[in-house]
């Protein structure tokens, strides 16, 4: 393995961890549990035969080897917090720690969310601020913050698509989704029990807008758009497209997953949208935690708004925080009490922190950092569309697919590189994609080791491919064997295989 | 703007670079009339010591220090200290989902361990990573039963969380999928005589909540029967997971969805939490969400990956069986912690101070109203009949007790009249219980 070349880098020592159930000795305990002020009763005379007579078998361990145990685990993790994560599509950006903070304070933190409403007016004050500004982020007229991530308001978005259709007289059959389009879309229009037909692109890369125009019918709900799309490029023709569809009366669902690009320099609800999700742990900070939570807050135009999740807040003629229910025409609930509320509170300081002036550098300093890397890696790297683009860029690996290698290989390599890989295979329109979104966090020294690290493995390519082939070469474990884990599966500890 | 790491001079450098003039060339594909040429309206950018002034002030709004006998989905439980220390390592949480398994390898085994756990719990044979919340999870598990045996009705009990049964009808609504609403007789439990007739070929499931929203235990197998003669499936919604320490598992059930905010998850005014689905090894081909698997690395080192990802999104895209994506990955990680932190032995010893205290405030209580549905186990909720108006009583309490009170049943069970289901952990103290206790009639 030649590692000359990385200079991000240094191998050191990681601790061997196994299991936490191989730590598991009876009578280890790490809890003692308060003094009990009422009377010990007989579970066994209380619940009947309903008592647990089998122990369910968590282990038994002691408070330091938990402490060690998930330290151990999370080092062997990669995360923003070490480096450049440049997964395109889920804009891995800085996690400020004032919002961990705020989130956790404990009238908050320990608020019931059946509480009474007039010992519950902060976190309705929290809620309405957090909507007031997404709606003046987003240029929309209403907003739920009930849905618990991207996909959650996808389909909120889409019944509420739905539901304002009947109202009209026909849900009508199709939704239609492009082909460059995230896997949730499609999944979303099914199980809101809409057809699936496919848009293809044209290319620019954009929507194909004869191909729009054609397919446009009274058959069909609407169109789920990305934009920026999955290419990173912004649609230009997108009032254009607004109008095709609202013509035939349907409507425009935008997938907000790239908001990061938009946010204080354009706003959807002026450009024709007519609902839309955002990602608060994309665009608006709050962090990934290892796959979720999320948050996916649904904004949409006046005419939709009767139709939102209920309850929504409501301010009374006394300044007073309220919650309604009495939403008649409401699609009903997505989720019980109101979305990923911990969430919400991380987006608003996200939002306080930045005001204006920092919420368009942000947005700035992201499409700036993507577009220093295309310009840096093009040529290195195959540029499937020469379309402008805006806070992501999406190379493919044609040219090192000449020496035998594919995306995910080159992934495996910059690992080595000390770099989290971009996204791998998506978006599909792109053979061999290679999504690369920095975010706006990366600072200079951290985007150039990136192009040197992506240079530095296309030379590899050529005059050692085997390098990349069989990387990474620095990890805990080498390549893993996925073939293996689905064809017999293994989804839990036992005992036996210990 | 202080998250943002480069100076102008750096700035102008990369403009250099790219080979243009100015930042704004960068956004010409935003056609012109769409460009925002004035500042949002947002509040002017914040120190970090005034963000941290306006969240406590709303703090102080809200009111803390309240003893808490109220749970009804969301429960107030001690949450040991470790949990925060070690899930505020950036490690985890500034992570995302572990689709290189190299580099993910804590994720990974932190995930097998809460799958492994879960099904130690629930009885069940498969667990996934997590679900929204318990009630997604419970919509999720109905519609999992209709691709299971291609039946397209439920029926749900009355007793389930009614905001998990109007989650589960927001999502039925537009997958053709009928539900129909079985009662409870006056112990709280499910109307055996009346899920029996309400069967027909056509269910694919039947969904039950246990401990119930009445804080009654169902008799799970004896529904799983019924259930099972008409070939339709049985679903247990758990929606207090630390009952599963004491309570007999719901192992006779097709599939079991649970919450487990329980489990260390601060209240949060109702998120974010986490569900899960748990079912049996020939289903797991139909669960929804992310699952890990064990593997093996190139040179036999045991390790773990994504798996049977075919069933999801970003492969099958509209035939995927869900639409999920982002989980509550962070959220099952406290949990794992919590179970670790009770473990076998402390799960039960909880899980029992729990039921004295639900025991202790029931007879309390039962002197000054009436304690409805005596004829069935409890876990730690119960429902107390008043007099007088159930939320005249919470109001009063809050204001002068600093006691939030039970949940209000008129709303969603008007039939209970002057109702509420009062909830009792190891946290309310006997003092609480009888201060409240004292003011009910
Ligand atoms: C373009 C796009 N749409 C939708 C989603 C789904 O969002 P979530 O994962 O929050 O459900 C993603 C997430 O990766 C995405 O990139």
């Amino acid at each position: 393995m030649s590692n000359e070349n990385i200079r991000k880098v240094t191998t050191h020592i990681s601790q061997n961890e196994g299991l936490i159930f191989e730590h598991s000795s009876p009578g280890k305990k790490a809890y003692r549990l308060a003094e009990l002020d009422v009377p010990e009763i007989d579970a066994s005379a209380e619940l009947g035969a309903a008592l647990r007579t089998e122990s369910a078998a968590l282990p038994e361990v002691s408070e330091p080897e938990i402490i060690r145990h998930f330290t151990r685990l999370s080092t062997w993790n990669y995360a923003v917090d070490h480096g450049m994560y440049p997964l395109g599509s889920c804009t891995m950006k800085y996690n400020p720690r004032v919002n961990e903070v705020v989130s956790r304070l404990d009238g908050l933190a320990g608020a019931h969310p059946y509480q009474p409403e007039q010992i519950s007016q902060g976190v309705l004050r929290i809620m309405k601020a957090l909507a007031d500004q997404l709606i003046e982020i987003t240029g929309m007229d209403a907003i739920t913050l009930q849905p618990a991530a991207g996909a959650h308001g996808e389909l909120t978005g889409i019944l509420l698509m739905r539901a304002f259709l009947e109202s009209q007289g026909n849900a009508r059959k199709k939704i239609l989704i492009p082909d460059s389009a995230h896997g949730t879309n499609p999944a979303t229009a099914a199980m809101a029990g809409y057809e699936v037909e496919n848009l293809r692109s044209n290319e620019d890369g954009m929507v194909d807008l004869a191909a729009l125009e054609a397919q446009m019918n009274e058959d069909v709900a609407g169109l789920m758009l990305t934009n920026p799309n999955t290419l990173g490029i912004f649609d230009e023709q997108i009032a254009q497209i607004a109008e095709i569809l609202h013509r035939k009366g349907g409507l425009l669902y935008m997938d907000g997953a790239n908001m990061n690009a938009l946010v204080a320099k354009a706003r959807p609800g002026d450009f024709g949208v007519d609902m839309m999700h955002l990602n608060l742990h994309k665009t608006f900070s709050t962090p990934h935690g290892g796959g979720g939570p999320g948050s996916g807050p649904v904004a949409c135009t006046k005419h939709l708004e009767p139709f939102l999740p209920k309850p929504v807040v409501v301010e009374t003629d006394e300044g007073t925080l309220r919650l309604d229910y009495d939403r008649p025409q409401s699609i009903g609930r997505v989720r019980a009490f109101y979305g990923n509320f911990g969430m919400l509170i991380r987006a608003l300081a996200y939002i306080m922190a930045n005001g204006p002036d920092g919420l368009r550098q942000t947005t700035e300093d992201a499409v700036l950092n993507a577009n220093y890397l295309r310009k840096k890696l093009e040529g290195t790297f195959d540029l499937p569309y020469s379309t402008p683009t805006m806070h992501e860029v999406v190379f493919s690996d044609k040219l090192q697919s000449k020496s035998g290698l594919k995306t995910g290989d080159i992934a495996k390599r910059l690992i080595d590189y000390g770099f989290h890989p971009y996204t791998v295979s998506f978006p599909m329109v792109v053979h061999g994609a290679l999504m690369i979104e920095p975010t706006e966090s990366e600072p200079l020294e951290e985007l150039d080791l990136f192009v040197d690290a992506m240079k530095s493995i296309a030379q590899e390519a050529i005059d050692s491919p085997d390098l990349i082939k069989n990387a990474p070469h620095s990890t805990r474990l080498s390549r893993l064997d996925e073939t293996a884990a689905a064809r017999k599966p293994v989804l839990r500890w036992k005992l036996e295989s210990k | 703007m202080r998250y943002l790491p480069k100076s102008s001079a750096e700035r102008a450098h990369m403009l250099r670079e790219i080979g243009i003039g100015s930042i704004d060339e960068l956004f010409a594909p935003i056609p012109a009339q769409f460009r925002l040429i004035r500042d949002l309206c947002v509040p002017r950018q914040m120190a970090e010591s005034e963000i941290v002034d306006w969240f406590r002030a709303r703090a102080a709004e809200n009111g803390d220090g309240y003893d808490i006998l109220l749970g009804a989905g969301a429960y107030n439980h001690y949450r040991p200290l470790v949990i925060d220390a070690l899930i505020s390592r950036g490690e985890w949480f500034t992570a995302y989902t572990p689709y290189q398994p190299e580099i993910a390898q804590g994720t990974l085994q932190a995930i097998f361990e809460f799958q492994t756990m879960i099904c130690e719990l629930t009885g069940m044979e498969v667990a996934n990573a997590s679900m929204y919340d318990g009630s997604t999870g419970a919509a999720e598990a109905v519609m999992m039963a209709m691709r299971i045996t291609g039946r397209n009705s439920a029926i749900l009990a009355r007793s389930v969380h009614p905001e998990y049964r109007e989650v589960i009808a927001t999502y039925a609504k537009y997958q053709g999928l009928p539900l129909t609403e079985v009662a409870f007789t006056d112990n709280g439990r499910v109307d055996l005589a009346a899920l029996d007739a309400a069967i027909t070929p056509n269910t694919a499931c039947v969904l039950i909540q246990s401990p119930n929203f009445f804080g009654t235990i169902e008799d799970v197998a004896a529904i799983a029967d019924i259930a099972h003669a008409k070939g339709a499936l049985l679903v247990v919604s758990v929606a207090e997971a630390l009952s599963l320490g004491i309570v007999r598992p719901p192992s006779e059930a097709d599939i079991v969805t649970l919450e487990a905010q329980s489990f260390g998850v601060p209240l949060s005014y109702g998120g974010p939490y986490a569900g899960v689905i748990a079912t049996r090894e020939k289903f797991v081909r139909q669960i929804p969400g992310r699952l890990v698997g064990q593997t093996t690395d190139r040179n036999g080192k045991r390790g773990f990956v994504l798996t049977l990802a075919t069933r999801e999104q970003h492969i099958r895209r509209e035939k995927a069986t869900s639409n999920i994506c982002t989980n509550q990955a962070l959220v099952a990680l406290m949990t794992n912690i919590y179970m670790d932190v009770y473990g076998r032995e402390g799960i039960k010893e909880l899980a029992q101070q729990n039921l004295a205290k639900a025991a202790y405030a029931r007879k309390q209580f039962g002197t000054k109203a009436r304690v409805l549905f005596d004829g069935a186990p409890r876990f730690n909720e119960f429902v107390l009949q008043t007099s007088e108006d159930a939320y005249e009583i919470s109001h009063r309490l809050a204001a002068k007790n600093k006691i939030i009170g039970g949940f209000p049943l008129r709303k969603f069970y008007p039939e209970l009249g002057n109702a509420a289901v009062w909830c009792a952990t190891e946290l309310t103290s006997r003092a609480a219980i009888d201060a409240a206790a004292g003011e009910v009639k």
